[in-house]
């Protein structure tokens, strides 16, 4: 009876078709100009990524800065300061991107506001993969690091998604974040056993450990970099998916997803992104959470929005925290995962307590 | 050609089964009412014929060909579904929530693309003209009434400009004024575009008055099919419901009108009302 040129067919064109122009960005608001958002956020990278080069025990001025990037001069003793402080600015970049994409991407996946690759037991299950493999096997150095980190992070998501699924009302946020805090304490003081035990683990360990990214040199991020653009592709290609999931399973389906492998697909990049990071940096907890709530307030919530800008901002705050480490306590260095958790753990509890926890 | 079918029909939430062996075919270009008590598988059912649930025993077929061995893409661009309770995501406004019923006509790079976005704006806004949410396009979803609400969901249905369209319960929430809107409109997009549409409703009257074809359900079965004045009769509403009921010519439309007899206000029901207060 009907057929696909009918379903095309307007109830009434020329009315709408007046208005659809006129009524386009009505209502918008703040949202109106999100390119125009965008750039702004990469100019607050930048400017994070500059003070990453010039601030810490020994300060520079911007000129140097440049000047060591696009005339070094190995004689000179400040070029040299600016030049070891470059691959720890890349590792806060890449880093603090895998993050802020894998926390957003994880918000959307567990309809969970929550959402975090710290608070999911996510980066604590790395963490302990690392650990073991050191204590066990002696395995040093990035490229084994990463390898364990996949796996104590696909492990860790599962069963934190296991725990909070059983029972009647299945995986809520609230019960996620629950699941993932207790697995994530478990998992830490398995990991400080091991620690203790071991004064060789111990060392190997210490640099890795609270999320720093001082310390850091090329072949480490070299060796993350293809897993990290894995995880970022897959991730930034889920958009649209994610955006079907927030409408809840029916309704996506409804739509013509398929939800169950949207949710593996999407997770297998959250995980390539939570392991990565881990292993690169150690485990940083809090910004995948932080940032995709605020980067909302300027997108609202529309994913393809959502991930670019969380991947751009998210860098600038892991940066930001890790520049204010390195100057707050003087001569001592406070790592970059404490300065974020300081931050963020503030902004978990309104989160908790706005309530909403059902809804995203 | 949209033509929606169950045979041997069985669906269940793990042990519990809710619909047995159901056979039943959604009269193509109609409109479809179905109704039964509280808890006796509607909404499942919806869901069995959308494959949201996929069925233990049985087959569900568009056209002939199982909806299950269909790409869901190219299914929910013919069939589309709007569930009882969906949820809409913090802060998201009435257009984009509406423009998320295009997804399925909207290719992953095209979503990109603002050249080609122009049929996809003209559907949103058909869809959000003919709901009458037109003036809410700008708002927050979650700053609606429950009856706008209701109303933007069922703008995103539309906009999904399907050939079958299934309703679960779409009046809750809304006033009467609002529940006969809602009726009217979707009666024109069958009448106009032959959409065939399958709607679980509550009040019998309405559904009597607007339907073309009745399903009537109890406990996971169908219990009686057919026109409107067939289906209600007094026998039916106290098998399916349990309620004594009188049932009466709509003086305007000519359909059954059930009026319930409950334990207060009604006159034993052998003798002809009298309005008391009349003389
Ligand atoms: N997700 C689920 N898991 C387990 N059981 C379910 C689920 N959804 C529904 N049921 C059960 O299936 C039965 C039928 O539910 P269904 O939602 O189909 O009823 P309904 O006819 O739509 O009722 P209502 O008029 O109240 O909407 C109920 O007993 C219900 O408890
Ligand atoms: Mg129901």
């Amino acid at each position: 009876m009907t057929t696909r040129t009918t379903t095309a067919r307007p109830l009434s064109r020329q009315a709408t078709a007046t208005r659809a122009k006129a009524g386009n960005d009505a209502g918008t608001g703040h949202r109106g100009n999100r390119a125009a958002w965008l750039v702004v956020a990469v100019v607050v990278l930048a400017v994070a990524c500059a003070a990453s080069l010039a601030i810490g025990a020994r300060g520079m001025s911007l000129g140097t800065v440049w000047q060591a990037l696009t005339a070094f001069n190995p004689d000179d003793g400040n070029h040299a300061v600016v030049h070891t402080r470059i691959p720890r600015t890349v590792l806060g970049l890449v880093a603090g991107a895998a993050l802020g994409l894998a926390g957003a991407a994880m918000q959307g996946v567990s309809r969970n506001p929550l959402a975090d690759p710290g608070i999911m037991g996510v980066n604590a299950g790395a963490a302990l993969a690392v650990v073991t493999g050191i204590y066990l096997f002696g395995i040093s150095g990035a490229s084994g690091y990463i390898w364990l980190a996949f796996i104590g992070a696909g492990t860790a998501a599962v069963v934190v998604y296991l725990i909070a699924a059983m029972g009647r009302e299945g995986a809520t946020p609230v019960k996620l974040a629950l699941a993932g805090a207790a697995l994530s304490a478990g998992l830490y003081s398995l990991m400080n056993v091991i620690l203790v035990s071991s004064q060789d683990t111990l060392d190997r360990f210490r640099f890795w450990q609270v999320g720093g990214i001082a310390g850091s040199d090329w072949s480490v991020i070299l060796s993350g970099l293809p897993f990290l653009s894995a995880g970022a592709l897959i991730v930034l290609g889920s958009a649209r998916t994610l955006n079907g999931l927030a409408l809840g399973d029916d309704v996506a389906r409804g739509l013509g997803q398929n939800v169950a492998l949207a949710r593996g697909v999407t997770s297998l990049g959250i995980v390539l992104l939570c392991g990565s990071a881990t292993a690169l940096a150690g485990p940083i907890g809090f910004v995948g959470l932080v940032v995709p709530h605020a980067v909302r307030f300027f997108t609202g919530p529309d994913y393809r929005w959502i991930l670019p800008f969380s991947m751009v901002l998210a860098p600038a705050l892991l940066l930001a925290s890790d520049v204010v480490g390195r100057v707050v306590l003087l001569p001592s260095e406070v790592p970059a995962g404490i300065m974020t958790a300081i931050v963020g753990a503030p902004v978990f509890v309104w989160l908790v307590r706005r309530g909403k926890g059902a809804s995203l | 050609m949209a033509q929606l079918s169950a045979r041997g029909l069985t669906l269940q939430y793990e042990q519990r089964r809710v619909v047995e062996r159901l056979s039943t075919t959604i009269p193509e270009g109609k409109v479809t009412m179905i109704v039964g008590a509280n808890a006796c598988g509607k909404s499942t059912l919806l869901r069995g014929l959308s494959r949201l649930l996929k069925p233990s025993a049985g087959v569900v077929t568009l056209d002939g060909k199982d909806i299950h061995s269909r790409p869901a893409r190219e299914l929910a661009r013919t069939l589309g579904l709007l569930p009882q309770h969906p949820i809409a995501p913090d802060c998201i406004t009435v257009r984009e929530l509406v423009g998320r019923g295009r997804y399925p006509h909207q290719g992953f790079f095209r979503s990109w693309r603002t050249g080609d976005q122009s049929e996809h704006d003209l559907a949103v806004e058909r869809a959000l003209e003919a709901t009458s949410t037109l003036e809410l396009a700008g708002r927050n979803v979650d700053e609606l009434s429950g009856g706008q609400r209701q109303r933007v969901w069922i703008a995103m249905a539309l906009a999904q400009e399907t050939d079958v369209l299934l309703l679960d319960e779409p009046t809750t929430y809304l006033d009467l004024a609002h529940q006969v809107e809602v009726l009217d409109l979707i009666t024109d997009l069958n009448r106009r575009r032959g959409t065939t549409v399958a709607i679980v409703l509550h009040d019998l009257n309405l559904a009597a008055r607007y339907a073309d074809h009745v399903i009537a359900m109890k406990s996971g079965t169908i219990v009686g099919e057919g026109p409107a004045s067939q289906i209600f009769t007094e026998d039916l509403v106290g098998d399916v419901f349990g309620l004594e009921s009188r049932v009466v010519a709509d003086p305007l439309s000519g359909t059954p009108l059930i009026l319930p007899i409950g334990r207060h206000h009604t006159a034993t029901p052998s003798t002809p009302v009298e309005l008391e207060f009349a003389s």
